[in-house]
């Protein structure tokens, strides 16, 4: 378990240092630098002005220092928490811009994450049982899992928002509210917040079904089930231990999946104008806003680190072979 | 990226045929047969080359660019416009088949490159073991963990041009971890069969023997992998498109979309707007993943009788 455990750290500490180093990188190698940039938006009227501004501005980024210390530089601001200044929304800062932002993406995920697991782990079950389920099952989830993010919102807001006229498809609460702890702001949020949670529950739903699926088929066919099955056990406790063990893959592939859940989230947050990071992001980059885009991103990798963390430790508790120290297959 | 899970690789390769070319060549032509009368991978089949074809042919019979303003705006589908017209005159078919274009070349690259880094990371690591086999299996898990979607939303926005090649090629770049995960387990099993010691004591490199020996037993398996792999490859470029960051010099499904979103067609009601393209991409990677189904009844003859 130790061995487990010290294993998976050195990975995720790998892993944050390879993020933090591409994050500090991109914006340095690809072409055109943020000092003209924020020159150009300047607009200068005095051309003599520009090389005044160019100094200060990088001495400002620190720009001006070997990359090197730059590279060093940013690791420490960071281990201070320190994000820089928004461009976007000037004065704010980025930490507390994306802490803002953060609760929405939370809200929105972790529910739609956890209950499409659950269920779909539930329905892929039930499919490899019955041959009429398993034939409504497997087409519906292959069309879920095939069906792009943003598009399946886009169709639940154009239907359920606009053309039924149930839901708001936009925003995170309505703008005429002030957000407090009332019974009426907290009605309007869930409203704003249940399509955009739809629609990620609706895409990840098929894939755990058809995974569980898949697998419990393949558990069934095992010889410890043939065996407990010559026994004379019942096929219901057949079936329980077929389900446990399915289990164990599908959680390996919820931590597979985070990343691609994520992506879905920021996707549908554009979508619903929904105040999260997805949203934070998209502004950023129309607003070639660099801090708060590497602030966001760092923020998301360590988020996605946090998870698979607990991911693992839940593996400890669910599987006993990292418990006794035996690596099964390939961890 | 998408179904790690989806056929389990440990079925395959149990097989382990002695690879000869006249037996690869009667497998081979047995495949296809089998292949041939599988309603799953027929029907995908032709859902696949269908839209292909459209996306090939259809432009050669259209004589303005997708962006023109060459119609009525906010036309209903029917008549002159098959599927109607934009908020600012601009003909939808002639948009649809022209992403269907980029979407299929995104799918093929990003999907070549994946496999490629993939199976050449598993292979390696598979075969070779000791501390190659850690230093690869810690690069792979890297890039497992690192959020590959919100990596690639700030390549590209810091790109200048963007281009489908380019956007298929880093699209590649960061979803082969869990091909490589696969097809090292597979080379595992793989690797100390008779025929394989037999290839070492012959002399062959390494390289050869993976080329030679390994990998023909899982070929059906690495199709597969690929079939998946295009299918991510296309929702990965929709959903890059979709917030702004597709080709520039190009029209793509998920550009389709972006643009419909931005202009309101949802309040318009302009639903020939984004139904289409949206039920393109729905449609392709869902036969694509559908013929995964399919392949895997064919390649693996225990689940066949069902």
């Amino acid at each position: 378990m130790a061995t487990y455990l010290i294993r998976k750290l050195l990975i995720y500490a790998l892993t944050f240092v390879v993020a933090v180093s591409i994050n500090w990188a991109i914006p340095r190698m690809m072409p055109g630098d943020p000092v003209t940039r924020l020159i150009a938006r300047a607009n200068l009227s005095h051309p003599e002005a520009v090389e005044p501004m160019r100094n200060y501005y990088e001495a400002v980024f620190g720009l001006d220092l070997p990359l090197w210390q730059q590279y060093f530089n940013y690791w420490g601001a960071l281990f201070r928490g320190e994000m820089g200044i928004s461009v976007w929304l000037f004065p704010s800062e980025v930490s507390e811009v994306i802490w803002n932002a953060v609760p929405f993406t939370l809200a929105l995920m972790l529910p739609a994450i956890l209950l499409s697991w659950l269920v779909g782990n539930k329905v892929g079950a039930l499919a490899a049982r019955s041959k009429w389920l398993d034939n409504t099952v497997l087409p519906i989830g292959y069309l879920l899992t095939a069906t792009p993010y943003m598009w399946i919102a886009i169709l639940l807001a154009w239907f359920l928002g606009i053309v039924m006229g149930w839901f708001p498809v936009a925003g995170g609460y309505d703008f005429g509210l002030i957000p407090m702890w009332s019974w009426e702001f907290v009605v309007n949020l869930a409203t704003h917040w249940f399509l955009p949670f739809l629609s990620l529950f609706l895409v990840a739903l098929g894939g755990w079904a058809i995974g569980m699926r898949n697998v419990i088929i393949y558990e069934l066919e095992a010889d410890y089930a043939n065996y407990l099955e010559a026994l004379g056990a019942p096929r219901r406790l057949v079936r329980r231990y077929a389900y446990r063990n399915a289990l164990l893959p599908q959680i390996t592939g919820l931590a597979l999946q985070l990343g691609t859940v994520l992506g879905g989230a920021l996707v549908t947050e554009v979508v619903f104008a929904y105040p999260g990071l997805g949203y934070l992001i998209l502004n950023a980059i129309n607003n070639q806003d660099l801090f708060l885009l590497q602030g966001a991103l760092l923020f998301v990798v360590v988020g996605v680190l946090i998870a698979n963390f607990i991911i693992d430790l839940l593996y400890i508790v669910v599987d006993p072979r990292t418990r006794t120290g035996l690596q099964g297959g390939t961890s | 990226m998408t179904q790690p899970a989806q056929t389990d690789p440990e079925v395959e390769g149990t097989k382990a045929a002695l690879p000869d070319a006249a037996a690869t060549t009667r497998k081979g032509s047995e495949t296809i047969y089998f292949a041939l009368r599988n309603p799953k991978v027929v029907g995908a089949l032709i859902v696949v080359l269908g839209f292909l074809a459209l996306g090939i042919f259809a432009p050669f019979f259209i004589d303005h660019r997708p962006t023109a303003y060459v119609g009525p705006p906010v036309q209903p589908p029917g008549g002159e416009w098959p599927l109607g017209t934009t908020l600012f005159g601009q003909d939808i078919f002639a948009q649809f088949v022209a992403g269907l274009r980029s979407t299929y070349l995104v799918g093929v690259l990003g999907g070549a490159v994946a496999a490629a880094i993939g199976m050449t990371v598993g292979f390696v690591a598979g075969y070779r073991g000791g501390w190659i086999d850690e230093l690869l299996n810690m690069l792979t898990n890297i890039v497992l963990v690192i959020p590959g979607f919100v990596v690639l939303i700030v390549i590209n926005a810091y790109l200048g041009t963007r281009s489908v090649p380019m956007q298929a090629l880093y699209i590649g770049i960061f979803s082969w971890p869990w091909v490589a995960r696969a097809v090292r387990s597979q080379t595992l099993t793989l690797r100390n069969r008779d025929f394989v010691d037999l290839a070492k004591l012959s002399g062959s490199s390494t390289g050869s023997i993976i080329r030679r020996e390994v990998a023909p037993n899982m070929y059906s398996y690495l199709f597969m992998t690929f079939v998946l792999l295009f299918g991510g490859a296309i929702l990965m470029a929709a959903s890059l498109d979709f917030i702004g960051l597709g080709p520039t010099d190009a029209m793509s499904l998920g550009l389709m979309m972006n643009q419909a979103a931005q202009n309101s067609a949802l309040h318009l009601g302009m639903w020939w707007w984004f139904v289409p393209p949206g039920l393109g991409i729905t449609t392709i990677v869902g036969a694509l993943y559908i013929m995964n189904v399919g392949l895997d009844e064919v390649f693996n003859p225990k689940l066949r009788e069902t």
